[in-house]
């Protein structure tokens, strides 16, 4: 079973409920996709086995094979070649050789060019977009992407994470935050995502943003409300208009605040919330089974 | 005309409150909302919508069922997995379809589709808009759900926040940053004088402080930095201290934590229009610091 946990809002919770879900539940594998600001190994503290480099194809030319008809620049949707055509004298010959540029930055990885070359003068070659580690923390496996500096694309990353996913374990995804392909690349397939979120404007504005997706996507979900105590009602008065269950409230305390700030898991702190987050599982997985038997009907 | 942009890495640091609070105190400035896919920055400014344009950007995959000959070709090429297959009892192929999210518009199909069922549609993923606020003009955008291209949109809002900045004689573009490193937030940083970087006092927020302000470093950024809710643990505030001593990152303010921040979210002010807060007296510092570079 994949549980994503996700937001809209950044800063709500998400990985302290990640975390603290996966601490509180046996035969767990924990997934961050949060690639660009990766933070539950701050919490989790895994020891990482294995370091991989992570690749998407980009095109290299074969400069003796190219003869610049512009033909790989045509088909690239994402301008990430541009051809120089050689330029010819007044008897048809080659006077100044032409040239491709590739900007490695703006390119997809989608084959396009070098399936198309009339020439077969490209070929596809590795560029490094960041990196993933696999480790456990203690009978946790735990995995997790980090995009290089300066590297735009986290959605390639993300794909190369969830490559990971062991479909005989609860697998806990940590989310990033926001509403675009980022999120949709890392909740995509789960059977069940928890949106967590604070009662305040901010939390419900970007809360109702994050409900769309999910339901765009199709993906059962239910609502966490951190910091319960803080803002207004507005967030319960919206759930309950929209029929969407709130699965658990997590006060605003001091102390789960300073654990936090050092990296310690709340559940370290308040071990009663185990039994909390043990709940919260039974209960996602009751809407799940639920949901598969009103299909199956 | 000088463009800021207010950043953090971690989300839920403090961005939008402190850039709406400079909203109140610059004067003769433009406002840009650049985190496109969850804007907070209109529940405190309360734009009043002038002008209203689409976003269109980018291209996704139309199949023209009349032409397909379920050849199956496309399946096999498309990296995406944007390409659905539905199949009858036996396993052979019985319709294609194309999943719109999962399309990256690479038009890789529409060149090697032996029929030429597949045609590309021209996305509208967004919409951008000019408004005045209280404050001023502010530029601010909202990227579709799910949709794609997020960095043009933030460039896009950009470029006519800085047009308009420029037609007006502003002073000031003060641009709200989305959180992350990625292409959103590399497009808000191009071309800025410099970043404000909001952080608090914990593990993951100097985490991200850090990756964030080496992006804006590798882009020839130049960095600033806030500490906020430093309060809630001094330990790791004198550690982010540290940090910046080491890393020549000028520290330009501390703000505590304060619960008044949220009653004047709730009411829809900035906490410069908030009566009684410790964080009003203690951003105005931080902006006034910021005027004298």
């Amino acid at each position: 079973m994949v549980i994503s946990v996700a937001s809209g809002k950044g800063g709500t919770g998400k990985t302290t409920v990640a975390v603290n879900l996966a601490l509180s539940l046996k035969n767990i594998q924990f997934l961050d996709c949060d690639v660009e600001e990766p933070n539950a190994h701050l919490f989790l503290k895994p020891t990482i086995q294995e370091k991989k480099p992570a690749f998407i194809p980009i095109p290299e030319i074969e400069e003796e094979k190219c003869n610049y008809c512009g033909r790989c620049a045509e088909v690239c949707a994402y301008n990430a070649i541009a051809v120089l055509p050689s330029s010819n004298n007044k008897k048809g010959e080659i006077s100044k050789k032409g040239k491709i540029l590739i900007f490695p930055h703006l390119c997809h990885g989608c084959g396009a060019c070098s399936y198309l070359c009339p020439q077969k003068a490209i070929r596809e070659v590795d560029r490094e977009i960041g990196t993933i580690e696999i480790g456990n923390s203690g009978s946790i496996q735990f995995i997790h992407g980090s995009v290089n500096i300066g590297e735009a694309l986290s959605p390639p990353l993300i794909r190369r994470v969830k490559e990971y996913i062991n479909p005989t374990k609860t697998v806990i995804i940590d989310v990033p935050p926001g509403t675009s392909c980022p999120v949709v690349a890392s909740v995509r397939e789960s059977d069940y995502c928890i949106l967590v979120t604070e009662p305040t404007p901010f939390g419900l504005n970007d809360l109702i943003l994050a409900v769309e997706v999910l339901r765009k996507l199709n993906i059962p979900f239910g609502v966490i409300i951190n910091r319960a105590d803080l803002g207004n009602k507005k967030t319960d008065s919206y759930c309950l208009k929209e029929n969407i269950p709130i699965l658990m409230r997590i006060p605003f305390k001091k102390e789960i605040a300073s654990a936090y700030s050092k990296g310690i898991p709340m559940v370290e702190v308040f071990p009663e919330y185990k039994k909390g987050f043990k709940d919260l599982f039974r209960n996602i997985e009751d809407k799940i089974k639920r949901e598969e038997d009103r299909v199956g009907q | 005309m000088k463009q800021i942009v207010v950043i953090s890495g971690k989300g839920g640091t403090g961005k939008t409150i402190i850039a709406a609070a400079f909203a109140a105190l610059a004067k003769n400035k433009v406002m840009a909302d650049c985190d496109v896919d969850a804007a907070d920055l209109h529940l405190l400014l309360h734009p009043k919508i002038v002008e209203h344009h689409e976003f269109k950007s980018g291209k996704i995959a139309v199949i023209d069922e009349d032409k397909c000959i379920i050849c199956g070709k496309c399946l096999a090429y498309c990296r995406f997995s944007a390409v659905v297959a539905f199949k009858n009892d036996d396993g052979s192929l019985k319709k294609i379809g194309i999943d719109p999210i999962a399309c990256e518009g690479c038009a890789f199909r529409s060149f090697i589709c032996p029929a030429e069922a597949i045609r590309m549609k021209e996305n509208t993923s967004g919409e951008w808009f000019i408004s005045e606020t209280r404050f001023g003009p502010m530029v601010h955008a909202k990227l579709g759900i799910a949709e794609e291209n997020s960095g043009k949109l933030v460039t896009l809002v950009r470029q006519k926040a800085k047009e308009l900045a420029e037609k007006q004689n502003c002073h000031w573009v003060i641009i709200d940053g989305a959180p992350g490193i990625g292409c959103p937030v590399i497009a808000s940083l191009s071309g800025v004088d410099f970043a404000l970087v909001v952080t608090e006092p914990t593990l993951s927020g100097l985490h991200d402080a850090d990756r964030v302000i080496k992006v804006a470093r590798h882009f020839g950024v130049l960095v600033k930095l806030v500490i906020n809710k430093y309060d809630l643990n001094i330990d790791m505030t004198e550690k982010i201290e540290r940090y910046c001593r080491d890393n020549n990152i000028p520290l330009m303010g501390k703000i505590g934590f304060d619960e008044s921040v949220v009653k004047a979210m709730v009411e829809g002010k900035t906490i410069i229009e908030y009566p009684d807060g410790k964080t009003k007296e203690e951003t105005k510092k931080i902006w006034d610091s910021l005027l004298s570079i």
